[in-house]
């Protein structure tokens, strides 16, 4: 008995390992051959070199190039979002009743639950037309529609995120600034928001971190010409859409073109893994503040 | 105007904006759906569903894709249901507060935020290539299970925490090993939980596109998958590549494919939902 207990209890360890293994395999296959891809391309090309062309004949690796389309995406979904998002948690949390909040929210977080594939076949064939028809110099690949798009997505991140923040906050402190006769726009911005601040950040860091890693809707709308830009009109490429237009090629295994897939993921890696780790740091060293 | 006055004022505009902007999110939500259907309905009938892909947009179909997916998710389930669940368990029930715990507990939190294509690498590299299975339907679906083990084990976990004290300590009073106790009480006790979590987990894998993508699923496959060594193509996959073709035709494919994928996602979503308040009624 005592040794079919011990025989459960370490194959359920084993099983939890797998997570441990799964970030190991990951840093190991990134490591490996971006390992190989910087014994032929130096790392100070990598890092300086404003081109990114390693599927022409003339051949640059400058990762700036695919950095600048990333967070130009990045930012412009950003720029969508957090207004949005931060507005809808804030309306939820102090000015819609009860019934509505339970209501809408689980109907924005529709918005996280569509494939991004669709997004991406959204922001093709009806934001860029409908944009197209306000600025008409706008091309069809552009990182503005495709950066709207991954906005409205990450939309219900950073509202529900947000608005579970702010509902963490204590209710005397509501209340104690509606006694002082404070309107629910001054508690919202000089009581509720300060003291939801760590929640309210990790949630603008994970979007942040969503947008960077998101894939289709970008390989999708935003082009595949990597360009150093900082103008959303033209077509852009981005360090997961430069994964993805590899892929559907067939670089064989060995070959530069296959290489530099996993120096660009390695960068795209760390990254994310930066602001993951950022994201983490706050939430553990606020967590206990109410509690 | 006085302060006070002013205040009101601005209180009530940014109520207005408060309205507007959840509007405009379902607002949004509704073009993109109303846009799709009307884009793709046409294209919905038996011929659709049933047909191979072709290089005529008006005579190309989902079957292959849809058998993919089917396929596809079978697989993952398999593997990712009895890891992200016995990895929840482990962590709720028996992890002690050691160094290897915490290390564990930040990894899954760190693995949650790691980008979809990421672990489509992580799937070239050791499954496609080192592991040699090559662009088949196991990498995918070993791939696809490593990506939505996070979101099992967080689910499972929850679930095992809403599980009452009492119950467990009421079966360790009659004897029960620990074993025994997690079989018998907290399992059947958090199942609604944990298979919310598990839909969920499915539903985000069903309608995945990036990892596969690098994993080698394919944009055009016209036979159906006879073993987990073949080749496949898997819905979001058949959108993909519809969407990327100059001809209108294929958008229109591409739409139509696009209304079955929201339908199944939708429809999964509906029934996470829905065990999800049966379970929190039967824990209360």
């Amino acid at each position: 008995m005592k040794v079919k207990e011990k025989i459960i209890e370490f194959i359920l360890k084993f099983c939890a390992s797998i997570t441990i293994l799964t970030t190991v395999g990951i840093i190991a296959v990134l490591l490996f051959e971006s390992i190989a891809f910087f014994k032929s391309v130096s790392i100070f090309e990598f890092l300086t070199d404003t081109q990114w062309t390693p599927l022409y004949s003339e051949k640059h690796f400058g990762i700036l190039a695919l950095v600048s389309g990333t967070f130009l995406t990045a930012a412009i979904a950003i720029a969508v979002a957090l207004p949005i998002g931060l507005t809808i948690a804030i309306y939820l949390n102090m000015y819609a009743p009860t019934s509505f909040r339970k209501t809408l929210k689980p109907f924005l977080e529709i918005l996280a639950a569509i494939p991004t594939v669709v997004y991406g076949f959204f922001a093709l064939t009806i934001v860029t037309p409908f944009l197209q028809s306000i600025y008409p110099d706008l091309e069809t690949f552009n990182s503005l529609s495709a950066g709207i798009v991954m906005g409205i997505m990450i939309i219900p991140f950073i509202s529900s995120l947000s608005e579970d923040a702010l509902y963490a906050v204590p209710k005397s402190l509501k209340l104690a600034s509606f006694g002082m006769g404070a309107t629910r726009f001054q508690t919202a911005f000089k009581v509720m928001i300060p003291a939801a601040s760590s929640g309210i950040i990790v949630s603008i860091i994970l979007a942040i971190s969503r947008a960077i890693g998101e894939t289709m809707i970008v390989a999708i709308a935003a082009g595949q010409q990597p360009q150093l830009t900082l103008n959303p009109t033209v077509p852009v490429q981005t360090i997961t859409s430069y994964i993805v237009q590899v892929s559907m090629g067939d670089a064989p295994q060995g070959s530069i073109e296959y290489k530099t897939i996993f120096a660009a993921g390695l960068t795209l890696f760390i990254f994310t893994f930066i602001l993951n780790s950022f994201s983490f740091y706050i939430k553990k060293k606020y967590q206990e503040k109410y509690e | 105007m006085n302060n006070h006055k002013k205040n009101k004022y601005i209180d009530q505009s940014f109520k207005v904006l408060g309205v507007l902007f959840t509007m405009l999110g379902i607002f949004i939500l509704g073009v993109l759906i109303y846009n799709i259907v009307v884009a793709g309905f046409s294209r919905i009938n038996w011929d659709f569903l049933t047909s191979l892909p072709s290089r005529k947009p008006e005579r190309a179909g989902i079957y292959t894709a849809i058998i993919g997916t089917l396929d596809l998710m079978l697989l993952t389930v398999l593997f990712a249901i009895p890891i992200g669940v016995g990895a929840g368990i482990y962590l709720e029930e028996y992890a002690k507060k050691s160094k290897f715990s915490s290390i564990l507990e930040i990894n899954i939190s760190n693995l949650a935020g790691v980008p979809s294509i990421i672990y489509g690498l992580l799937g070239l590299g050791i499954f496609v290539r080192f592991f040699g299975f090559g662009g088949s339907i196991l990498s995918g679906s070993l791939t696809l299970s490593l990506l939505i083990l996070p979101i099992i084990i967080v689910a499972t976990r929850e679930a095992i925490k809403a599980v009452p004290h009492s119950l467990k300590e009421a079966s360790y009073a009659l004897g029960a090993s620990k074993w025994q106790t997690i079989k018998n009480v907290v399992i059947p006790s958090s199942f609604g939980g944990v298979l919310t979590g598990i839909i969920l987990s499915l539903s985000r894998a069903i309608g995945e596109t990036a990892p596969l993508i690098v994993v080698g699923a394919m944009a055009y496959v016209p036979f159906v998958p006879h073993s987990i060594f073949d080749t496949y193509s898997v819905l979001p996959m058949q959108i993909f590549s519809w969407t990327t073709r100059p001809q209108q035709g294929f958008a229109i494919a591409a739409a139509g494919a696009i209304i079955i994928l929201l339908l199944i996602t939708f429809i999964m979503n509906g029934i996470a939902v829905y065990f999800r308040n049966k379970w929190q009624k039967k824990l209360k």
